[in-house]
């Protein structure tokens, strides 16, 4: 156990050095493109004089290297700062969106994962069947689809032919919990059938790949019935790439879903990180990647930490 | 008293329909024509009640409350449906006030005297004030002011309180059409705290109360209890949200999600318009697409090769390709037909490769090779725009190579940098507005350089007079000199596109100054 405990002390300090230099490559490739958040609100509209006086105003005239240091100053102790381009609080942007994010990564995750395990498990038990393959083609069409088209086909039978549920996932501040997974169906199925695939196939693998060593022999012998030999025995032993496909899929659902937040009008990260970049909203952008970098780096260490701690040659090594 | 006067009463209340039944058929209509005018004129009461849901595009995150960094619907529908302007843009595309009950200049339109409607009270409460609006104004005038609207508010010299309801506005020069700048979205009319405009608190005289702003998603209006214009503010309530998908908008409208859009697909609007409940609304604005050259530059210089360009462009093709249709053919010339002064007795210039040529030869080339700039930041379609530019050039011996440029940044980098490249115009309501705005000499974003001395002295000369024929004649002159020697093509002006619930309606004319009455529907529309 302390063993873990070292380790996830290491992972953490490395995770913060990733971040660090996460923020830098983040503000390197803003600072990169070209135009600035002064010509970016402007536009057309856009006079030397009222772009110079957007700057010096947002304290963009200053030299990139002064305007990074000053930005992580406020980052290491905690102040995100403000949006340039409306003067709001980012922690107070960021809060409702993260939350949002997260439930729907949330709730996608939940239909998805007990989906795509009993599927793959069924699928290893009932392998080369007729069922096997079915399952196998529907989940590939579907990854195989992009996800703006997986959600328009849902919107055109579920929300306009049936009118099952809404097409665009309005939620207000003061709507209750049952409303607002009503509403957020959509968006959730969407996602689920695009990592379903995924999950449920290197569960079928991994399962798959165990029937043929001589523990599963030796229970098939002692004449276990298949349903118990995969559940019991082969199952435990094939958890590892299991879960770590799985939280990988999570990760996804958290920081990859911009194109189902835009037509859903999802009110998520996704869609804040790309508004900002458009009109080179320093500050924010960088907020947001690095809220997505944690996302990884702490998804990671707990995929890695449970492999271990379901696997006992792992949890005691000589 | 003739029909449509009947008609009036009917729609204000002040006569039934069974009186009017019986006036008409006195007139000599069919019992059942004036059944239909009736019921008309009753369709077009306003009615107070429900809830507006509007699928906006072109919000974003970014967006602030402060007027001076409006670009678009989104944020217009915000501030027009909490706040007023001093002048206002009415249904019919006529300069009414806002705030404003009345005004005058002196003979040589250099002072202009506003007189305010007395009463009017802010939100929160506070009595309106010319001080208020001085500081509204000065939030987009000086040296260090970042509003988007300060071309409207340069011309301003002095501003100054004449007793409790007159405000009074000296400007540098003479301005005919000044009141028309006051109708501007950037300049909403804000209660002043300590001698500056308070946007932050966001209180207004307008006909909504703001109760919930958040940016890139979704705001929430509730109804003014005391707002002062008659028919106006018939919503409880108005939710604006932000649904940058066009595909999502229209599946939204058509699942009853919302009951306005704005921005409708060209491609797909036919069949949107097919949807039982769904009826679009088409208005001609005042945007065009136009490809300005710098003539300051060679071979732009040379008044004969833009000759030649202008007569290699077939408008109709792009018309039909570009916009599906849903626009006007434009002139060479930046006024639309629905601005005043439009001169629409300029013969419309026609694809003629032989003309083309002529002119060509005429400069001094037998072929010649050019580079257009063009990326989809000028509008949707640009590049294909230029691509087809450059087939219909072909035959008349100019050789287009279309230079694909980045969005990001196109407006600093590209235009009004490159010799020759794509742009838009949003337009404005008046000629002398569009032309200091974008084709007086030494205009900020007079985007050819161009530099007509008539051209110039015409301008001057518009501003001062107050005579309606005489202006008529000096800016019909005018769009005669920018089509015969300016340096921009202008090839078409797009329709305002966007869509709405039969749940929802509007009076008989709708404003096309901006999309959906101009950016004045949560302040005008009802439901039905």
């Amino acid at each position: 156990m302390a063993q873990i405990l070292k380790m996830v002390g290491q992972r953490l300090l490395l995770g913060l050095l990733t971040l660090f230099v996460v923020s830098l490559i983040i503000f390197l490739g803003v600072e990169l493109l070209p135009g600035d958040l002064a010509q970016a609100i402007l536009g057309q509209a856009a006079t030397p004089e009222t772009v110079a006086a957007f700057r010096k105003e947002l304290r963009l005239d200053l030299p990139a290297y002064e305007r990074y240091f000053e930005w992580l100053g406020g980052m290491v102790q905690g102040d995100f700062g403000r949006s340039l381009a409306n003067q709001r609080e980012i922690s107070e942007l960021l809060g409702s969106r993260l939350e949002n994010t997260l439930f729907l990564a949330g709730l996608a995750a939940v239909i998805s994962v007990p989906l795509a395990l009993t599927l793959g498990i069924l699928a290893a038990l009932y392998r080369n069947t007729l069922y096997d393959r079915t399952v196998n083609v529907v989940t590939l069409t579907s990854i195989s689809f992009p996800e703006f088209f997986v959600a328009y086909i849902l919107i055109l039978f579920l929300a306009i032919q049936a009118g099952v549920f809404p097409s665009i996932s309005n939620i207000g501040p003061d709507i209750g919990f049952w409303e607002r997974v009503y509403r957020t169906m959509l968006p959730a199925l969407t996602l689920t059938l695009v990592v379903v695939a995924h999950m449920m196939r290197m569960t079928r693998a991994a399962i798959i790949n165990l029937l043929a060593s001589p523990y599963i022999e030796m229970a098939r012998l002692k004449g276990l019935s298949p349903s118990r030999i995969i559940v019991h025995h082969a199952l435990p032993n094939a958890l590892a790439p299991i879960i770590n496909v799985v939280v990988l899929n999570i990760a996804y659902l958290i920081v990859g879903v911009v194109v189902v937040e835009v037509v859903f009008v999802y009110p998520g990260l996704g869609q804040l990180l790309v508004d900002s970049v458009s009109k080179r909203d320093l500050p924010v952008v960088q907020a947001c990647s690095l809220v997505f970098a944690m996302t990884f780096i702490l998804l990671n260490l707990l995929a890695d930490v449970l492999s271990i701690v379901t696997n006992p040659r792992l949890l005691h090594p000589r | 008293m003739n029909v449509k006067d009947l008609q009036g009463l009917v729609s204000r209340g002040k006569m039934s329909r069974r009186d009017f039944l019986a006036q008409a058929s006195a007139l000599g209509l069919t019992l059942s024509a004036a059944g239909t005018l009736a019921d008309q004129a009753l369709a077009a009461t306003p009615k107070k009640g429900g809830r507006l849901r509007a699928g906006l595009a072109e919000g974003g995150t970014t967006d602030s409350l402060d007027p001076a960094t409006y670009t678009d619907i989104y944020m217009i529908s915000v501030g027009f449906g909490t706040h007023n302007s001093i002048t206002e843009i009415g249904p019919d595309n006529q300069l009414t006030g806002d705030i404003a009950e009345s005004w005058e200049a002196t003979p040589d339109a250099k002072t202009w005297t506003f007189k305010l409607r007395k009463g009017i009270e802010f939100s929160n409460g506070k009595t309106l004030t010319p001080q208020d609006v001085i500081a509204s104004l000065n939030h987009h005038r000086g040296e260090d002011s970042k509003s988007a609207a300060k071309a409207n508010v340069d011309p301003i010299k002095d501003l100054r309180a004449d007793g409790d309801d007159v405000v009074v506005m000296e400007l540098h020069g003479s301005n005919a059409d000044f009141p028309y700048l006051l109708a501007d979205y950037h300049l909403l009319v804000m209660p002043e705290v300590d001698g500056k405009a308070d946007w932050q608190n966001y209180v207004g005289t307008g006909a909504y109360v703001l109760q919930d702003f958040e940016p890139g998603v979704r705001t929430f209006l509730t109804r003014n209890p005391n707002y002062w214009k008659e028919g106006r503010g018939n919503f409880d309530e108005v939710e604006l949200l932000v649904i940058a998908d066009v595909a999502a908008r229209q599946s939204a409208l058509t699942s009853g999600e919302v009951d306005v859009m704005s921005r409708a697909d060209r491609k797909t609007v036919h069949l949107l318009g097919r949807t039982p409940g769904i009826e679009i609304e088409e208005q001609t604005g005042f945007l065009h697409y136009t490809a300005p050259m710098i003539t300051t530059r060679a071979p732009f210089d040379n008044n004969d090769l833009r000759l030649a360009l202008k007569y290699a462009v077939d408008r109709e093709q792009l018309m039909s390709t570009i916009l599906r249709g849903h626009g006007t053919l434009a002139n060479d010339h930046p006024i639309a037909p629905s601005v005043p002064f439009a001169a629409t007795d300029i013969p419309q210039r026609q694809y003629d490769t032989d003309k083309a040529k002529f002119h060509l030869k005429k400069a001094g080339y037998d072929s010649i090779q050019l580079d257009l700039s063009a990326a989809d930041a000028a509008f949707a379609g640009a590049v294909d725009a230029a691509v087809l530019m450059k087939e219909q050039m072909a035959p008349a011996g100019i050789d287009i190579t279309v230079v694909r440029e980045p969005n990001d940044g196109y407006w600093s980098n590209v235009w009004m940098k490159k010799p020759w490249s794509m742009c838009y115009w949003g337009g404005r309501p008046t000629c002398d507005w569009m032309f200091s705005t974008a084709y007086a000499e030494g205009a900020n974003w007079n985007d050819t350089f161009w530099s007509n001395e008539r051209f110039n002295k015409l301008l001057m000369e518009g501003r001062s007079e107050l005579d309606a024929s005489r202006r008529g004649e000096i800016y019909g002159e005018m769009q005669r000199i920018i089509h015969d020697d300016g340096g921009v093509i202008v090839w078409g002006f797009a329709n305002y596109l966007s869509a709405r619930s039969e749940k929802v309606t509007h009076g008989p004319d709708v404003a096309s100054n901006w999309e959906l009455d101009g950016g004045r529907y949560v302040e005008r529309w009802w439901m039905a």
